[in-house]
Formats: structure tokens, C-alpha cells, sequence
């Protein structure tokens, strides 16, 4: 961390290592951008089922969408606990994002086994490729994220996350808000709008 | 807590194998960058030898029409992926930080960590020379051939695996580059009194950050095609189209990427030869924006052969036909620049030379295909393969070749020598000339590219014989070059700090410059900052000398970042994984293990 501010402030007075997770964010924009653009060009081209309508459980979905949507306000609790130096509040905060990541992630795989139940693998037909591929990545994002809330608990355990680094903690809140903000959008473009 | 800090304890030496290993410094990450990249640049060249000689003559066996396809897919993958992009990004990490006045870039072991990812990216990609199956779907390997089906072989594995370890590598780069460039600028350098060059860093870096993850997409889609049986590219349940579509979002802004970093040289080099300020700067600045933002919407031109309908076509011929505006004005700031000037024909000057025009017949007979009509006549014959190398070759190299010469006293303090220099000029220049230009004739009168082999009766003998010949020229020449290169590095006539009567601030101290860069971190006060500094009395008045140098401060302790183990560590990490898919779920888990040593390490590693 002490690297990377050689010799003199800023010229923005932005941090940069902040500057560079938004430049990372804007990145990943095109890579989810690319993704759902292929979605939304096969979403009418299966020839055979299951098709979205069959298998999707709108109210599943929504509560497990909720519980991501909840961990947002969770990490913003945790951090303003770090700014004013409340590490115990900041670590309950933690262990609760990192919670509600979890139970996306096991509502996500229980979703998954359900479609392969119901017969929607990889190579049944376009939608399953494209529906387990986005979805897959975005969990996958959720699943780094949840590693990294369970690195800055650690850290916070082991006394190396003091209050004068909050933007440690301020740059993974930013990852996870933006992996959150994703799924509004997947979720949308998925799930409630119909093909 | 002791043990935790002598386990993650830094390197010390800055010398040696290990120096090189777990260096951090710009500078030498930069050579590391130049040197792999003019390697892979030979080894391109040499598959490009190896195609003339088959082509040389009608109905020759020299080459198996199997081998011809991986010859001309690792041609292309390996000048545009492994020799032009890491060129540019040579320059940019030896020049940013030293135009920019500032001691390293935001991010140095990032730095270090993308080098890294890019070496071993460019093994990944070449391992199929170890089993003769290498990629043979062409560089942009239109589905449905590389299905399964039509490409049973490792050899579009190792292009999906290949290209994303690259992309990762230059993903990471250019987030470096684009928060340096905001952030690191010494004190006074608002964006417009920015050296060019830097600004044409800027502009690729921005493009590199939204272009990569497109193609990343792409990859993973035909990586999960070829490994996992998903159905995105294929011809029955998919969508073929999809991956050209992938392709060329990305693959239209990554011809910007390979050209910016060039167009940012000569427009260093011809002010400091021409001994006038770049005429028009401003101009220049926004031509280079208005063509990175222009890329985006012309992706579609590559497609006009698969039928996209009357309209798709229109616009898109538009709006190729518009792009050539911005660059157009750039060659006129060019020339303006020149025109009236006190000229110095060196090497570097005449490369640029060069450069304006075979890069303006490159982008001439880009016009003609901007054209949907015309293009559909031109569509994978030679004429294609004339135009691509008018502007990667006429352009892209011949820069990169001209920012060598001028830059190279910088790196090592060593003049090249430049009567090598002109000959190997020369050479190439013709050498160059007498290679692709034929191919715009043999193009126009049908002679398919991608063909290992072409019957005697179709007028073609005579060019294609020209075209080999002038391609031995061309690789004389380079000879010549890498035999100045090497000779020049240790013999070359000492240089000096200045040897050209430069304008930018890298000139301002000492050749090679010391390890911080800068003793003091200077004050700018103007576009050319290192001029005025020279020239307080205008162009016509006597040089003073400038105090910031760096010499004389070695007493001076300057606190530079120290080497780290843990770039080089998460990089085989990250070349571990990506090899997991065509060799053994186990090399998945030593690289997950690695990954993570590197990761974490690299986190909890001390300052000192």
C-alpha cells in the first residue's frame, strides 16, 4: 500500500489507488455491457425449451436479488463505522455483507441445480448458454467480493485495518456496490422483462 | 510479528538476474518490454519469410497448406499482439514518467505484474509450435471454423487462452498509464501543456480499458464453446455473426491502439528536427480524441461482405469515410510542422519521414474500402493485406523505428550509429515498397489472401516474385538494425544529455537517467517545458543551461519503491490458470495456490 505515491501528492488530489478502481469499474462496464448485449441478441432464438418462462421463479429471484440489494446498505454501515473508529461495528457490518454475499451466492447455486433439474444446462439450447454465462460471471464477481470483505475482516481482526485506512475499505465497498448496481440491471433485463 | 516481515522481506538487489526478476522501476520494465517485444518482432518476421517463400512461385510445395494456416494466424497474432502493442507500451513506460516529470508510475509493482502476464501470455500463445498446432483460423478467427468441429487441434485453445492472459496484461497496464497520466503530472503541467506523446498514451490507454473487456467477452464466449459445449458461435442454436460483431468493437479501436502511440512519436520527433514547436498542438490533441471516440462506430466496415442490408452499410461507410478527417488533419499538422523548418535528417527524422508517406497510401486505400461497394470487391484478396501493411508496417513500424532512434540515447546514454541507422532505413523503406505494393495489384486483379498456393495462368507469377524479393530486402535491413542496436548499446558514440536539442522535460536530465528519475520534481510553466527552460530569450537566443539534471545528487537519498518478488509471483499465478483448461485440473490448483500466495504477499509486503 505505501508504494504507490511516489515522491508527491497528486496532481488531482484524488487517491490513486480510488482513481484506479473507477477506471477498473468503467472497464468492467464494457466487459457486463458485452455480456448482456449477447443475451439480449440470442434471447428470442431458442429453437427448443426450457425457455425463461418455463423455469423462472420471479418471487425466488426477488428475495435473493433483496438480499444483495441489503448488503449494499450493510457495507455502507460498515465503512462509516471505520471513518469514525468504531471497529467493532465495522466488523459486525463486515461479517454481514460478507453474509448476504454468501446467501446470494447459495441462492444462486440452488437456482442453478434447479434449472439442470428441470433440464436448461450449458448446451440445452441459447438461453441456457447465454443465462448460466452471465449470471455465472456475475457471481463470480459476488464470490471475489466475499473474498475480499473476509480479507478486511481479517485484517480488522489482526489490527491492520486502523481508521486512517478506510479507503481500503472504501474501494471494496465500491466493487461491491457496482457488482449490486449489475445485478438491478441483469435481474431487469433477465428476469422481469419478458422476451 | 517479526518472522511475518523477515517471510515477506523485499528484495534487496537491484542487480543481476534477481534485479531484473523483481524489479519495479519504469525504466527497466520498459527495456524488458522492448527487448521481448523486438524479439517476438524476429520471430514474426520470420514466419512472414517463410509465407514469401511458399508464395514465391505458382503451385509450390515448399510449405504444407496445414502449416501455411498457422504461419499466417501466428504472423498477425504475434506483430499485432506481441510486437507493435508492447512496443508502444515500451515507450510509454520509459517515456510517460519522464515527460510527465514525475519518479514512477502510480502503480510500480502493478507495472512489473503486467510485464510479466504479457511474457508468459506470449508463451501460451506460441506453445503450439512445440506440437505443430498452432492457431490456424486466422488472427480473427470467424466462428464457426474454430468450433470444434472444423478446429479439432489445441491451437485456437491456446489463441482463447493466449489473448486473455495477454488482454489481462494489457488491461493492467493501461489502468496504470490512464490514473499516472491524471495524477502524477509535476507541478504546473496542466493537460495542455502535456507532451504529445503522453497525450497519445493517454488516449490509448482510455482505449485499451473499454476495448479489452470486449474481446474478453469474445474469448470466453468461444472459450466456453470449445471446452464446454455452450452454443454461442454455433451455426445451428447460436450466432456466428455474434463473434465478428465482438471482434471488431474491439478490433477497430485496437487499429487506433497500434497507430496513437506512433502518431505520438513523429509528432515529438519532427518539431525537435523541424526546430519549430508542433504546429497546430491543440488540434493535434483533439484529432487524437475525435478519432478515439470516432473507433467506436466503425466497426461494422470489416463486416460488409456478410450481407448486413443497404442501410448498416451506408453508415458505416459514413462513418469510416468521416474518421480519415481527424487523421487527415494530423498529416497536415505534420507537414506544417516541417514546412519553413531548420530540417536535420537524421535516421529518426527520416523514419518519420517515411512514416507520413506510406502511412498516407495506407490510409488512402483504407478510403477505398471504406466504400461498402468497392470494399466487397477487395474483401479477402492482397489488396486487404497491402492496406494492413501500409499502416502497421508504413506506419505503426516505421515509427516505432524512429522513436528507437531518437529515444535510444535516453535509454543507454549511446547515440546509434547513424550511418547504420540510413541504411537500415533505406532498406526497409524499399524493401518495404517493393513487398506490399504490388499486393494492391495482385488484390485488384482477384488474388485471394489466406491461400497457401495459387496456379501459374492467373497473371499473378511476376509480383508475387517481386513481393518475396523485396521482403528479403526488408529483412536485411532489419539485420542491419539489430546488429546497431546490439553494437550500439555498448560501443556507441556517447550521447549526452541532449543530443538532439529536444523540447520535453526527459531531456532535461542525465542519459540514462538515475533510478528517481528527477532529483527535484521540476515546476512547469509551458507547453515544451524543457525548451523554454533552454531558451528564456526565444528560439533565436543562446541555450542556458538548465539545473534540474540528477547528476549531482547522488548524495541526495531519494525514496524509490523497492524491487518486489510478488508481481513476478502473481503473474505465474495468473499463466498457471490459464493453462489449467489444456493441460490438468492440477496445474489450476498450484496456480489458485500461487495466485493467492502473490495476492496476499504483495498486500502485506512491507515498504522497506
Amino acid at each position: 500500500m505505501h508504494d504507490e505515491n511516489v515522491g508527491h501528492a497528486t496532481t488531482t488530489g484524488l487517491d490513486n489507488r480510488k482513481m484506479l478502481m473507477w477506471v477498473f469499474l468503467a472497464s468492467d462496464c464494457l466487459f457486463f455491457g458485452s455480456l448482456i448485449s449477447t443475451y439480449m441478441v440470442m434471447r428470442s432464438q431458442s429453437g427448443v425449451g426450457p425457455l425463461p418462462g418455463d423455469i423462472f421463479d420471479i418471487l425466488y429471484t426477488s428475495v435473493s436479488a433483496f438480499v444483495l440489494l441489503m448488503s449494499s446498505l450493510t457495507m455502507v454501515l460498515s465503512l462509516a463505522a471505520l471513518q469514525r473508529g468504531d471497529h467493532k461495528n465495522t466488523r459486525i457490518w463486515l461479517l454481514a455483507t460478507a453474509f448476504l454475499g454468501a446467501v446470494f451466492l447459495g441462492g444462486q447455486y440452488y437456482e442453478f441445480t434447479v434449472f439442470v433439474a428441470e433440464g436448461l444446462t450449458l448446451s440445452t439450447n441459447i438461453f441456457g448458454t447465454t443465462f448460466f454465462v452471465l449470471t455465472g460471471f456475475h457471481g463470480t464477481h459476488v464470490a471475489i467480493g466475499v473474498m475480499m470483505l473476509l480479507s478486511m475482516y481479517g485484517a480488522s481482526v489482526l489490527g491492520k485495518l486502523p481508521q486512517s485506512s478506510s479507503l481500503n475499505l472504501e474501494l471494496v465497498g465500491l466493487y461491491w456496490h457496482f457488482v449490486d448496481i449489475v445485478w438491478i440491471v441483469i435481474f431487469t433485463i433477465v428476469y422481469l422483462i419478458p422476451s | 510479528m517479526a518472522s511475518l516481515s523477515y517471510i515477506l522481506r523485499r528484495p534487496t538487489s537491484e542487480y543481476g538476474v534477481w534485479g531484473w526478476l523483481t524489479t519495479v522501476d519504469h525504466k527497466k520494465i520498459g527495456t524488458l518490454y522492448m527487448v521481448t517485444a523486438l524479439f517476438f518482432f524476429l520471430i514474426g518476421g520470420i514466419e512472414a519469410i517463410m509465407m514469401r517463400a511458399q508464395l514465391a512461385t505458382p503451385d509450390s510445395t515448399v510449405i504444407s497448406a496445414d502449416l501455411f494456416n498457422q504461419l499466417f494466424t501466428m504472423h498477425a497474432l504475434t506483430m499485432i499482439f506481441l510486437a507493435i502493442m508492447p512496443l508502444g507500451v515500451a515507450f510509454f513506460n520509459w517515456l510517460v514518467p519522464l515527460q510527465i516529470g514525475a519518479r514512477d508510475v502510480a502503480f510500480p509493482r502493478l507495472n512489473a505484474l503486467s510485464y510479466w502476464i504479457y511474457l508468459f501470455g506470449a508463451i501460451i500463445l506460441n506453445l503450439g509450435w512445440f506440437t505443430a498446432t498452432s492457431p490456424n483460423a486466422g488472427w480473427f478467427a470467424y466462428a464457426n471454423l474454430t468450433s470444434i468441429q472444423y478446429s479439432p487441434t489445441n491451437g485456437m485453445d491456446y489463441y482463447v487462452l493466449g489473448l486473455l492472459v495477454l488482454g489481462t496484461s494489457s488491461l493492467i497496464g493501461a489502468m496504470n498509464f490512464v490514473v499516472t497520466i491524471i495524477n502524477l503530472r509535476a507541478p504546473g503541467m496542466t493537460l495542455i501543456r502535456m507532451p504529445i506523446f503522453t497525450w497519445m498514451a493517454f488516449i490509448t490507454s482510455i482505449l485499451l480499458v473499454l476495448a479489452i473487456p470486449v474481446i474478453t467477452i469474445g474469448l470466453i464466449e468461444l472459450g466456453f464453446d470449445r471446452f464446454f459445449n455452450t452454443l454461442f458461435f454455433s451455426s445451428a442454436a447460436g450466432d456466428v455473426l455474434l463473434w465478428q460483431h465482438l471482434f471488431w468493437v474491439f478490433g477497430h479501436p485496437e487499429v487506433y491502439i497500434l497507430i496513437l502511440p506512433a502518431m505520438g512519436m513523429v509528432s515529438e520527433i519532427f518539431p525537435t528536427f523541424s526546430r519549430k514547436p508542433l504546429f497546430g498542438f491543440p488540434v493535434v490533441v483533439f484529432s487524437g480524441i475525435a478519432i478515439a471516440f470516432m473507433g467506436w462506430s466503425v466497426w461494422a466496415h470489416h463486416m460488409f461482405a456478410t450481407g448486413m442490408g443497404p442501410v448498416p452499410d451506408s453508415v458505416f461507410a459514413a462513418t469510416t469515410m468521416a474518421i480519415a478527417i481527424p487523421t487527415g488533419v494530423k498529416v497536415f499538422n505534420w507537414l506544417a510542422t516541417i514546412w519553413g523548418g531548420n530540417i536535420r535528417f537524421t535516421t529518426a527524422m527520416m523514419f518519420a519521414l517515411g512514416f507520413i508517406a506510406l502511412f498516407t497510401i495506407g490510409g488512402l486505400s483504407g478510403m477505398t474500402h471504406a466504400a461498402a461497394p468497392s470494399d466487397l470487391q477487395q474483401t479477402d484478396t492482397y489488396y486487404i493485406v497491402a492496406h494492413i501493411h501500409y499502416v502497421l508496417f508504413g506506419g505503426s513500424i516505421m515509427a516505432i523505428f524512429a522513436g528507437i532512434y531518437y529515444w535510444f540515447p535516453k535509454m543507454y546514454g549511446r547515440l546509434l550509429n547513424e550511418r547504420l541507422g540510413k541504411l537500415h532505413f533505406w532498406l526497409v523503406f524499399i524493401g518495404m515498397n517493393i513487398t506490399f505494393g504490388p499486393m494492391h495489384y495482385v488484390g485488384l486483379i482477384g488474388m485471394p489472401r489466406r491461400n497457401y498456393m495459387y496456379p501459374t495462368d492467373m497473371g499473378w507469377d511476376f509480383w508475387n516474385m517481386v513481393a518475396s524479393g523485396g521482403s528479403i530486402i526488408m529483412a536485411i535491413g532489419v539485420l542491419v538494425f539489430i546488429h546497431n542496436f546490439y553494437r550500439s548499446a555498448r560501443k556507441g558514440e556517447i550521447s549526452g544529455d541532449d543530443p538532439w536539442d529536444a523540447r520535453t522535460l526527459e531531456w532535461s536530465i542525465a542519459s540514462p537517467p538515475p533510478h528517481y528519475n528527477f532529483a527535484e520534481i521540476p515546476t512547469v510553466t509551458s507547453g515544451d517545458a524543457f525548451w523554454h527552460q533552454k531558451y528564456p530569450d526565444g528560439d533565436k537566443g543562446v541555450p542556458h543551461p538548465v539545473p534540474s539534471g540528477g547528476e549531482d545528487h547522488d548524495e541526495v537519498h531519494i525514496e524509490m519503491p523497492r524491487p518486489s518478488f510478488y508481481p513476478l509471483i502473481t503473474g505465474i499465478g495468473i499463466a498457471l490458470l490459464g493453462l489449467t483448461l489444456v493441460t490438468h485440473p492440477i496445474v489450476g490448483v498450484v496456480g489458485i495456490i500461487t495466485l493467492l500466495w502473490g495476492s496476499y504477499g504483495w498486500m502485506l509486503e512491507p515498504a522497506e
